[in-house]
């Protein structure tokens, strides 16, 4: 027995099931994992009284529970197998009032498979000003079902909801009206029956003729499925297309007799919004314009929140040292640690601005426009217009966003998206690009009002969407497919952002992005300071003695700065930092740079943590200036020149545009294309990618 | 055989109606039977994207987002004059 009740919650896309999933559990919400696939499994909590509590299975919005793409496979793995851990006691299928014709199809399956039901009307306030409305209480009558008028935005009706959840796990009232079956279909449906002892008979078809979907059943009886259909000479598609033409049918019959629509069909605002925003040429300004106004903001009105955090660990790190006895654990804590975790947390301000736009973006429904805008484009490079969500989320994070090209139903436009995803610029590049923008690009203005900062950080986005959109293209005269995929998309209705959502959006991925990476981070600045501290035998201090005997007649200050520098240099990291420079000094990076890109491998945001830590080990302990200016005062020892001259910083900008460097994206990539020949072949290409261009930007810059 | 005369959903003009009759491919067709594009439903072309693909249409009271070549395969009523 399951300790707790399931509840599943579904319905159509944008029925608004995830603000009832939100409305019913508040913050008591987890991700987790469906067992045996990849996909995630949101999970909440809500208490029904003082001794009832339920969980609330959120599951991919779907029209029907024939699946199209991985992310809607769940729903028929769930709702088909009684024997799964997930299984719900009780169904609610959110439905859009606004257009209950078609949201009904899937509470007809879904209740013809015996689980008891509940349907919830949703967005009745749509329905309203289109002129429609519900009599819910003749609907519940003729279903033999519960029906719940909800308006899930605003939590009107939820406990109504929740009164209505309790009776259905004691009556469990179903509607059962399975389709008109020829007597092909009674024969398949009843051999299967008796083979596998299932009692409703809608269930039993659907083994019939969705089998090889199913991966519960197993190998074998997949096998053994397969011969029986084949006996039977039963015809899947014929009988999909029957049993919907057959339901809409008979939704048809019970919506005529409790639907009143009243008045003419006018044009709705969001009509007259897509008349713009979808036009021939302000439909392109407008979605660049966004874009810039997204660039713009993000390096603009972030600035001053950064700048104060800048100070405020710089200022931390000199008082901790002010008030603190001189010792090696105090160098750990402020040289390591803390100028670590301060060049990262440096970057919420920018991310949370990303994530904000991005949120918004997907929230208003713009998202689906932008679908359209860009699909005939985008297919001469080997995608679907649905790839644009997954780059545009890239721009956040890779790794959500290769999970969310599941969306794609077809596999050869899916894997190009997976490929090319990293190459559009992550907010954890967003650091490294900052820092050495502001070293190399002056902070002016051109034609008044555009940041040249925010029109360089812009360029290097546009470079890695153009990578993409290329890498895409070779791909596509690569791969070859013969499957079939399709667009068909519905264009949801313009909404208001609910504002809310966007705050906890922002607040989950800062939260993510500064745990995650913090980890990552805080450890890998414990060893870089170990290895920046302690050198084989005692190199170290030969090294200081040499410098010491070679300069005696330096002052006090000026030879403590040599000596950390060369203590630098035998140390460990700088070992491995020498070891690797003659790799790296064609693109112009000496051995301090090259110790920061080691370590930035597993996570490219550690890029500037280690550079931080790096150079104030180097520093002299006095001078607690901010990264940016310590930066700028670096030398390169061999060239004399700035280290981070402009040639060199541009090499680096591109070396990072185009590196895999993420350990995060390579396991996602492993998980979703199920090995590791695709994610082997993506660090591959990347790899070589960031490291020719880096030398062709050094070599023509120098 | 289907005569080479018939109005598809991509032949429609903006703001042009049509009836479903039929469609051309078995497979796309349980898509869009599955989106409530059913024979003897009303279909309003609504939009051309920019660069005349993918087209959105009006039906069962919703919008739909197509590719043209999608459209193709959706089969009109012939028009009574």
């Amino acid at each position: 027995m399951k300790e707790k009740k399931v509840i599943a919650l579904l319905g159509n896309p944008n029925a608004g099931k995830s603000s009832l999933f939100n409305q019913l559990t508040g913050l008591r919400q987890k991700i987790g994992n469906f067992p045996g696939v990849t996909v995630d499994k949101k999970v909440g909590f809500c208490r029904l009284d003082s001794k009832t509590d339920i969980e609330i299975l959120d599951l991919p919005g779907t029209y029907s529970i024939y699946p199209n793409s991985l992310d809607e496979q769940v729903v028929l793995e769930v709702l088909a197998n009684p024997n799964h851990p997930e299984y719900p006691d009780v169904a609610v299928v959110v439905a859009d009032a606004s257009n209950l014709k078609r949201n009904m199809l899937l509470f007809e399956q879904v209740s013809d498979l015996g689980i008891p039901t509940i349907l919830a009307l949703n967005m009745l306030d749509v329905a309203q000003e289109m002129g429609i409305s519900v009599n819910s209480g003749k609907l519940s009558k003729i279903l033999g079902v519960p029906v719940v008028e909800l308006n899930a935005r605003m939590g009107i009706g939820i406990d109504g909801l929740k009164y209505t959840i309790m009776n259905q796990l004691e009556a469990k009232r179903t509607h059962i009206n399975p389709p008109i079956l020829d007597e092909k279909s009674e024969a398949v449906a009843s051999e299967v029956r008796k083979k596998y002892n299932i009692s409703n008979k809608y269930l039993a078809l659907q083994y019939a003729a969705q089998y090889p979907k199913m991966m519960f059943l197993g190998d074998d009886a997949q096998k053994d499925l397969q011969s029986l259909v084949a006996r039977h000479d039963f015809n899947a598609d014929a009988f999909q297309s029957a049993e919907t033409i057959n339901r809409y049918h008979d939704i048809s019959g019970t919506l005529t007799q409790v639907i009143d629509e009243t008045g003419e069909q006018k044009e709705t605002v969001s009509e007259k919004i897509d008349k713009i925003l979808l036009h021939k040429i302000w439909g392109y300004v407008i979605f660049i314009g966004i874009l810039f106004l997204i660039f713009q903001s993000v390096f603009s009105f972030a600035e001053y929140p950064m700048d104060l955090i800048d100070q405020s660990v710089a200022g931390l790190n000199d008082w901790l040292k002010s008030v603190l006895p001189d010792s090696v654990l105090v160098s750990l804590l402020t040289d390591g640690l803390i100028a670590g975790v301060g060049g990262v947390v440096i970057f919420i301000p920018q991310i949370a601005f990303l994530f904000a736009f991005i949120s918004i973006l997907e929230e208003s429904g713009y998202m689906a426009r932008v679908v359209v805008l860009m699909d005939k484009l985008i297919r001469r490079f080997g995608m679907s217009g649905k790839s644009v969500v997954p780059l545009i989320s890239s721009m956040a994070c890779a790794v959500p966003a290769i999970m969310s090209a599941r969306t794609i139903g077809s596999w050869k436009d899916r894997l190009i998206t997976i490929m090319v995803t990293p190459l559009m610029s992550c907010s954890a590049r967003l650091p490294i690009y900052t820092i050495l923008i502001a070293l190399v690009v002056p902070n002016d203005k051109v034609l008044g009002i555009f940041n040249i900062q925010g029109i360089a950080l812009m360029g290097l986005y546009l470079l890695g969407f153009l990578s993409a959109l290329i890498a895409g293209w070779i791909m596509k005269l690569i791969l070859k497919s013969k499957e079939r995929s399709y667009f068909i998309m519905e264009l949801p209705t313009y909404k208001m952002p609910r504002w809310k959502q966007v705050g906890f959006m922002i607040l989950e991925k800062v939260k993510t992005f500064v745990f995650e990476a913090g980890k990552v981070i805080v450890a890998i600045s414990i060893v870089l300071w170990v290895l920046a501290s302690y050198g084989p035998g005692n190199e170290m201090e030969q090294a200081e003695q040499q410098v010491v005997a070679a300069n005696p007649t330096v002052p006090q200050e000026e030879l403590a700065s040599k000596i950390a520098s060369v203590r630098l240099e035998n140390s460990y990291a700088g070992h491995f930092g020498k070891f690797i420079e003659p790799a790296i000094e064609p693109l112009g990076y000496d051995w301090k740079i090259g110790i920061a890109l080691i370590t930035s491998f597993a996570a490219r945001e550690v890029f500037v943590g280690t550079v931080s830590t790096i150079y104030s080990i180097g520093a002299d302990p006095e001078d607690e200036s901010t990264i940016k200016e310590r930066l700028k005062n670096e030398i390169n020892a061999n060239t004399g020149q700035p280290s981070f001259s402009v040639a060199t910083s541009f090499s680096l900008l591109i070396f990072y545009v185009f590196a895999m460097m993420c350990m995060s994206t390579i396991a996602t990539v492993y998980r979703e294309t199920k090995g590791w020949k695709w994610p082997l072949i993506q660090l591959g290409y990347m790899s070589v990618l960031a490291y020719v261009a880096a030398l062709i930007v050094y070599q023509v810059l120098k | 055989m289907v005569s080479f005369q018939e109005k598809t959903v991509a032949d429609l003009n903006i703001g042009e109606k049509g009836i479903i009759n039929d469609f051309k491919d078995p497979s796309m067709s349980l898509k869009l039977l599955e989106m409530g594009c059913l024979p003897g439903t009303e279909v309003t072309l609504d939009f051309i994207a920019p660069l005349g693909c993918p087209i959105g249409i009006r039906v069962a009271g919703y919008h739909l987002s197509l590719r043209k070549k999608e459209a193709a395969t959706i089969v009109l009523k012939p028009n009574q004059a």
